[in-house]
């Protein structure tokens, strides 16, 4: 046993290098976020100088207090919000009820459901016809949009099929002999101990509504609807050509705050949700990318 | 277990269905008390079909626009036919070679670079001694994969400014002399383009191939170690050999998706400046659909794309069933 622990010279320089290596890996991860941490909390003009790398010249919290108080930005984030929580709950319970029934090997037409969600995985509509789509359903300058043409995914379907296969038949057996009807059995009995996969699709979809910028530039108009990414985008696509000045101002009360700083203080604010929740969820959406990539 | 769920019987239907009768007219009819039976299973997988039939094949229906003269006034099926004018029309398109030229470079080039990196982290993340500096380099690495594509513009923006962190690097060592507006040179773009999206996804990417290493019996490493194998034999003959059906799959995948670019990012980093280097087909589309309403056009972009795509899925599947008996139908 010692025998086997004992490393070569060559191994403990090989393990040194690797480590190195990784920890450059990290830093390289690291520090572009970092970069942009600390000019948000910087003083705007003087960061217009340049020169700040690794602590803020002039801390401040100007930008941040900028951002809470424009309107037009809290308001952009109340819609992320409300389009990530209600999206994630509409997606999860559609998909899971829907996953529910295919995972039953005895559903009349069960093959044929499949085969039908099948052919969605390799074939689509495209840009064009999805648009036309939703414009006759009425679904421009609509809250909806955000919600209901990604209400449902195959792809997240047959995670959450794979997963309740695997459930002990014994679980239901009880409630059926109740008299418990399927849906009950969903509610009370399925979901509960399904946990681990809600939470990774849940994650997944949250982070695919949180993020999303171009439902909001192609469906919403109103900028009374559109989400913090898409109004960030409108920000951020026009100075990226330094070519266009500050359009977007919002309300930048005092002379210190640049349309720069508020964009990376709002920047800094949209991300850290994402940022705190991802690590304890590590562990579930693991095994949903080796369910996923197995299956799909 | 599987078996067992197979052949379960429903508790309410099971005694009225025996095997005898399920034969002609009377499976037929057992079939349908079966699923009266099921009513409540089968309305959450219709609702399903439902969504997918509106949602998923409506709009594939709705491609034989590209086929006809759409406009808003009149609906898809009222539209008169054109035949293969929208086709003839792109391929006279001047800006065409262009747009094939920018989509296959950064896919090419995503390929060749970006494919590999994942792995070779996953390989020499694996060798990591120490647990917790493992997990934590791992945590460390998803990061980047939860920032949105706009946040993560504004970071290059910031970046690449005029008094931003790379032009005061290399003004300070003398190689510039004026700052450069890289989001602004074309020629810059493919590097901008690759180099984030390798930054962005390097850690998720490598996921599923450790999930796949960490599936590997410890017993393999201790019997190659009793043959003498060293630290970069072992990784060459054990664990890579572990993940090679993953690499295929991902790599027909991969290679279906050449004439798909990764609009979010796209979207975000184009510009009119740079545009004779951004302009790609899901660009392309974008623009003739969207900013410029030629609907049907943009459909036959689309269809000629989806076509080319599926083709290449076909080939990449059956090549990787020939060299290493892994594919994916």
């Amino acid at each position: 046993m010692f025998a086997l622990k004992r490393r070569t010279k060559g191994e403990v320089i090989f393990d040194i290098i690797n480590n190195l290596v990784m920890l450059c890996v990290c830093f390289l991860t690291l520090y572009p976020i970092w970069y942009v941490l600390v000019n948000a909390f910087n003083d705007g003009n003087d960061a217009m100088l340049g020169g700040i790398y690794w602590w803020p010249r002039i801390i401040t919290l100007k930008n941040f207090e900028a951002v809470f108080a424009s309107p037009g930005i809290m308001l952009a984030m109340a819609i992320t919000v409300a389009k990530t929580v209600v999206g994630v709950a509409v997606h999860v319970f559609f998909t899971a009820m829907v996953a529910y029934a295919l995972s039953r090997r005895d559903l009349v037409g069960g093959k044929i459901y499949i085969l039908i969600g099948t052919v969605t995985l390799f074939f689509n509509g495209g840009l064009i016809p999805t648009f036309l789509l939703n414009r006759d359903l009425h679904l421009l300058d609509n809250f909806l949009v955000y919600i209901i043409p990604v209400m449902f995914s195959f792809f997240d379907l047959i995670i959450f099929m794979t997963f309740f296969r695997e459930i002990p038949d014994g679980l239901d057996e009880a409630a059926r002999i109740d008299g418990a009807n399927d849906w009950s059995i969903l509610l009370r009995i399925v979901l509960p101990v399904s946990m681990p996969v809600i939470a990774t699709i849940a994650l997944f979809h949250g982070v695919y509504q949180w993020n999303d910028y171009f439902t909001g530039i192609i469906y919403i108009n109103n900028v009374d609807l559109q989400p913090i990414q898409t109004y960030l985008f409108r920000v951020v696509a026009q100075s990226s050509s330094n070519t266009m000045m500050t359009a977007v101002q919002g309300s930048a009360a005092t002379r210190t705050v640049t349309s720069q700083s508020i964009k990376l203080a709002t920047m800094v604010v949209t991300t850290l949700p994402i940022v705190f929740v991802y690590p304890f969820l590590q562990r579930y959406f693991v095994k949903g990318m080796m369910i996923g990539s197995i299956k799909g | 277990m599987e078996n067992k769920r197979n052949t379960k019987q429903d508790p309410v239907m099971g005694p009225l269905i025996p095997a005898s009768i399920e034969t002609g007219s009377g499976r037929k009819h057992s079939l349908w008390r079966k699923f009266v039976a099921q009513r409540h299973l089968q309305t959450m997988a219709l609702l399903g079909v439902a969504w997918m039939i509106v949602f998923n094949y409506i709009p594939i229906y709705g491609l034989i626009i590209s086929f006809k003269e759409y406009n808003i006034v009149k609906s898809i099926a009222e539209a008169p036919w054109v035949g293969l004018q929208h086709f003839r029309e792109l391929f006279d398109d001047d800006e065409l070679p262009n747009v094939i030229r920018n989509t296959l470079g950064i896919s090419l080039i995503k390929l060749i670079i970006g494919f590999p990196l994942p792995i070779i982290f996953a390989l020499f993340l694996n060798e990591v001694r120490s647990l917790r500096y493992k997990k934590a380099i791992q945590t460390i690495s998803y990061l980047p994969h939860f920032l949105s594509w706009v946040v993560l513009g504004g970071i290059l923006a910031t970046w690449l400014a005029d008094v931003g962190i790379i032009n005061s690097i290399l003004m300070a060592l003398h190689l510039i002399d004026q700052p450069i507006t890289y989001l602004a040179e074309p020629s810059y773009f493919w590097t901008i383009i690759i180099s984030s999206d390798i930054w962005k996804e390097l850690g998720w990417s490598a996921i599923i191939y450790l999930a796949a290493i960490a599936g590997v019996s410890p017993e393999m490493y201790e019997a190659a170690t009793i043959d003498g194998a060293g630290r970069f034999q072992k990784m060459w003959f054990v664990t890579l050999p572990s993940v090679r059906g993953t690499i295929s799959i991902l790599f027909i995948l991969a290679v279906s998706g050449v004439l798909s670019s990764n609009f979010d990012q796209i979207l975000v980093l184009r510009n009119s400046l740079n545009d004779s280097a951004s302009n790609v087909i899901d660009y392309y589309i974008y623009q003739t659909g969207i900013v410029s309403n030629r609907f049907s056009y943009s459909a036959a972009v689309t269809l000629v794309k989806a076509v080319i795509a599926l083709i290449l899925l076909l080939i990449a599947n059956q090549v990787s069933k020939k060299i290493n008996d892994t594919s994916l139908f």
